[in-house]
């Protein structure tokens, strides 16, 4: 054979083997699963387009990002479980606690790891009332009058509800300063709570389309969502003198991730929560953005907001005071029936 | 015969009035709700890619699920009609379980056995099988769910015609597999098929069960229950009445079918 023949039967053996390394580098597809909390459906839908887009023009990558939706607390329980979640965004840094603790599935310290307690957006706790305000409820002290009919769901299963009832019981305690009247005010605050449904979704459910109740405390973003897709001209929005500064926490689930060598593209996802492009579709969709949003600004009235850790001395303390079994939250309710 | 007669409509018209409202009126809701923007618009509804991955789903598991519990079944009953053995009782006790114990109870006993913090999580873990949160859990709890049916149609068919033709045929000279399929199964045929749609039927639209080990995730392991569960929350209610009208399309057929069997059955 001539050698020049030989030396292009090996270039061409050599360009084959090289292709064939090449080519899954060049067209690998990653699956993410994210488990989220109820409201942030939405959110995520839109967020998760704008990534994929984001990473395949970056490294050429396709991603498809799954999502789980339901009660922060459930959703930690099926990761807990086995539920392989790459991600999770949950409503508040306890759940995402219990992972760490009960099943080690992140460390610790998983909170400091990303910028701003690991919260890319906040959101708030408002009033969403029927239109004109018919019961005229301006302020807390308005919910806890008689006959007025509250929908927030039950603080046990529910996120959204925990941060409803500490936004009450922060109202209370700055408007009369000592801990008794606080928990004075939360009861007769549930007194007058007709159901506790056990999402934040299911209240706004009730509230919105079952046609019961007064007035839904609801997060920002979910009353926003309830007044663009049932009507502006059957509800209202009313914002509080005070309420609570919710950070519903986002982590990557160390254990899944190595497990399923999704880390990078994982942890690139989360990064992109607090990216520009990131932010600007939190606060399309009525999270309160951690980087001043030019567009939509607007939307988020000021409002005098406590966080947890300066009141309640951070989540954990919180939980076990109010919510865990024969806390508060059971002592009051029991009282209320 | 006047009084009875008399007596026999007020019971036919409470009847009627009874079904017309727990059963023809909701149903009709559903199908009304779906059709509330129209015809088009609840054709493409279905057509949304998640939406036929849930029904993809639901059809998958019963294909898995129909066939594994007519096998058990017809050997659950064959056993326990048949034969004399110890432990009976409890075999035809253990059947009915799944009757009565409340679905949700059901499918967290599987999340207690498969899961991550359970009985055999570290296991399947070790060797990378995803039984809970995925197609497996969702058909073992479906299994556990629809066990009874089959069993149940077939004890009292096999109870009523004893053991004669099949000791006879054995007599004769036909093995195990002969006397079965040539004598005990055309016995039993209407009561197996009949048997078989009841199963399927309940295998599609198992929610509580099915809810607690799905986990959730969108186009993956959402069968059609809880695809509509999704859609209603997601304030898509004419998604939610059309998938239900599909689900309830099912549910008719499954019944249309009992009916022309049950015919053919009485010929």
């Amino acid at each position: 054979m001539n050698p020049l023949k030989i030396r292009n039967i090996l270039l061409l053996i050599g360009f084959s083997i090289a292709l064939t390394s090449i080519s899954p580098a060049l067209a690998a597809e990653v699956k993410l699963l994210n488990v989220s909390y109820d409201p942030t459906r939405e959110l995520y839908q839109d967020f998760n387009t704008a990534f994929a887009k984001y990473w395949q023009a970056k490294t050429g990558d396709t991603v498809t990002v799954q999502q789980s939706h339901g009660g922060s607390g459930k959703q930690a329980r099926s990761v807990i479980d086995g539920l392989e979640a790459d991600v999770v965004t949950l409503a508040l840094a306890y759940d995402i606690d219990a992972m760490a603790e009960k099943a080690k599935l992140l460390p610790a310290n998983w909170q400091s790891r990303l910028p701003n307690n690991s919260t890319p957006y906040t959101s708030t706790i408002v009033f969403l009332v029927r239109k004109g305000n018919p019961k005229g409820i301006k302020d807390w002290e308005d919910v806890v009058k008689p006959g007025v009919a509250v929908i927030t769901p039950n603080p046990k299963t529910s996120g959204g509800a925990r941060w409803n009832y500490l936004a009450a019981w922060a109202f209370a305690l700055k408007k009369y300063g000592n801990e008794a009247k606080a928990r004075e005010f939360v009861s007769t605050l549930y007194k007058n709570v007709p159901i506790l449904d056990s999402g934040a979704r299911g209240a706004t459910i009730t509230f919105v389309q079952r046609g019961i109740g007064d007035v839904l405390l609801a997060w920002e973003n979910e009353a926003f969502l309830a007044l663009n897709e049932l009507g502006k001209d059957k509800f209202e929005i009313v914002t509080p003198s005070l309420s609570i500064l919710a950070e519903p926490p986002v982590a990557l689930v160390d254990k899944v991730v190595d497990k399923k060598k999704t880390r990078v593209v994982a942890q690139a996802y989360l990064d992109y929560l607090y990216s520009p492009e990131g932010q600007e579709i939190a606060a399309k969709h009525y999270y309160r953005p951690r980087l001043a949003s030019q567009k939509y600004a607007s939307r988020f009235p000021k409002i005098n907001l406590v966080t947890i850790n300066e009141l309640f001395g951070g989540w954990a303390k919180a939980q076990k005071a109010h919510f865990d079994d024969g806390g508060i939250f059971d002592q009051i309710y029991a009282g209320a029936r | 015969m006047t009084e009875s007669t008399w007596m026999r409509r007020v019971l036919i018209g409470i009847a009627l009035a009874f079904l017309g409202l727990v059963l023809i009126v909701p149903l009709g809701t559903v199908f009304g709700g779906a059709l509330e923007k129209g015809f088009a618009n609840a054709f493409h509804e279905v057509q949304d890619p998640i939406t036929g991955a849930a029904i993809l789903l639901t059809l998958k598991m019963a294909a898995v699920v129909v066939p594994l519990n007519l096998i058990f079944g017809i050997s659950a009953a064959w056993s326990i009609a048949k034969f004399d053995f110890f432990g009976k009782k409890i075999l035809m006790t253990l059947i009915d379980l799944p009757f009565t114990v409340s679905p949700v109870v059901s499918g967290l006993i599987f999340v207690l056995l498969f899961g991550a913090q359970g009985l055999l999580g570290p296991w399947l873990a070790a060797h990378d099988i995803q039984v809970i949160f995925a197609i497996p859990g969702i058909i073992i709890a479906t299994l556990f769910v629809t066990f009874p049916y089959v069993a149940r149609e077939l004890i009292p068919i096999m109870q009523a015609q004893g053991n004669d033709q099949e000791e006879a045929a054995v007599t004769m000279g036909a093995n195990g597999w002969q006397t079965f399929y040539h004598v005990t199964l055309p016995n039993i045929r209407w009561g197996l098929i009949y048997g078989v749609i009841l199963l399927n039927a309940r295998a599609m639209g198992e929610f509580g069960a099915v809810s607690v080990v799905s986990g959730h995730v969108r186009g993956l392991t959402n069968t059609i229950p809880l695809h509509v569960e999704i859609l209603y929350n997601e304030y898509n209610l004419v998604g939610a009445f059309c998938v239900a009208s599909i689900l309830a399309f099912l549910a008719i057929g499954t019944l249309i079918a009992k009916v022309l069997v049950k015919k053919q059955g009485e010929l």
